[in-house]
């Protein structure tokens, strides 16, 4: 696949400093599977499979989920490597 | 059609079952996906360096909705930063996915239906049935509901044959992720 770039960085938890202005989002679709998304989130994000599924369950059920923050570069690689996983991926600034 | 699939062998191998016919469908639906996302050609940008670097001249939005869906905004508030992002990121993430596509090509060359593949080759089809259910679900118009209200359908209905592909697809994709899950907590 094409192996996204593999970044090491804090948890999410820690995001909302003014370092990590930036967030990444993905959005509910109707066509990837539940168990894809909780691959991604765990092969690109190494996140554990707890997390990963937590993100994804709120994905499924909100329609929407802040799955990363840092700075805009960041950003824009995490929303990169989303959209060649195929799942549909913004970012905006947290404010 | 006859069931298969991907799978993890016991000593960790990853297989790909299918017959001949289920060959022969995967191939036409991977070569559509290849013409599909394959870039244009660079007809409007003669700038040597954009064409080394991927940068597009210029990139809009694509209007077909399964190509939008492939390649969506990476911005939704900012039409300016999303033209400009996509400019930068359209052309390489193309090239991706045709490489994905062309890579399950290949290995549906090697002979016999039972497919061993390689950690890549299986992201490559990984990546490759997702894009091909993103485009088959766009032309669909599905809903989390789908399955009810494609089961609903006429035989005759063109949109029966190309859910039951879609269908089929899904299955293969999930009995990949089964097969890849990182196993660790």
């Amino acid at each position: 696949m094409t192996a996204p770039a593999e970044l090491e960085r804090p948890e999410v938890e820690d995001a909302t400093t003014s370092d990590r202005p930036w967030i990444t989002i993905v959005w509910n679709d109707p066509v990837n599977l539940m168990s894809y998304v909780t691959y991604v989130f765990m092969t690109y994000f190494h996140y554990p499979r707890e997390k990963a599924e937590k993100l994804m369950w709120q994905v499924h059920n909100d329609g929407r989920a802040v799955v990363s923050s840092g700075t805009r570069e960041e950003m824009e690689r995490d929303v990169t490597a989303m959209h060649s996983f195929g799942l549909w991926a913004t970012l905006a600034k947290d404010d | 059609m006859a069931v298969h699939g991907f799978r993890r062998t016991l000593t960790g191998r990853i297989v790909l079952r299918v017959d001949a016919v289920e060959k022969g469908l995967l191939t036409t639906l991977l070569e559509q996906l290849v013409d599909f996302v394959a870039p244009e050609p660079e007809d409007d940008d003669d700038d040597p360096l954009h064409r080394l670097v991927g940068i597009a001249e210029s990139a809009e939005r694509p209007e077909d909705p399964a190509l939008a869906r492939l390649f969506p905004d990476a911005y939704l508030d900012d039409a300016e930063a999303a033209a400009d992002f996509r400019r930068f990121t359209e052309r390489a993430l193309r090239d991706t996915k045709v490489a994905q596509a062309r890579t399950a090509l290949d290995t549906l060359r090697r002979s016999g239906d039972k497919l061993t593949l390689t950690e890549p080759e299986a992201g490559a089809w990984l990546g490759a049935l997702n894009d091909l259910r993103l485009a088959l679900g766009s032309r669909l118009a599905i809903t989390e509901d789908a399955a009810e209200e494609f089961a609903a359908l006429d035989d005759d209905d063109p949109r029966a044959a190309t859910y039951h592909v879609y269908d089929w697809l899904t299955f293969l994709q999930d009995s990949l992720v089964r097969s890849v899950m990182p196993t660790a907590p």
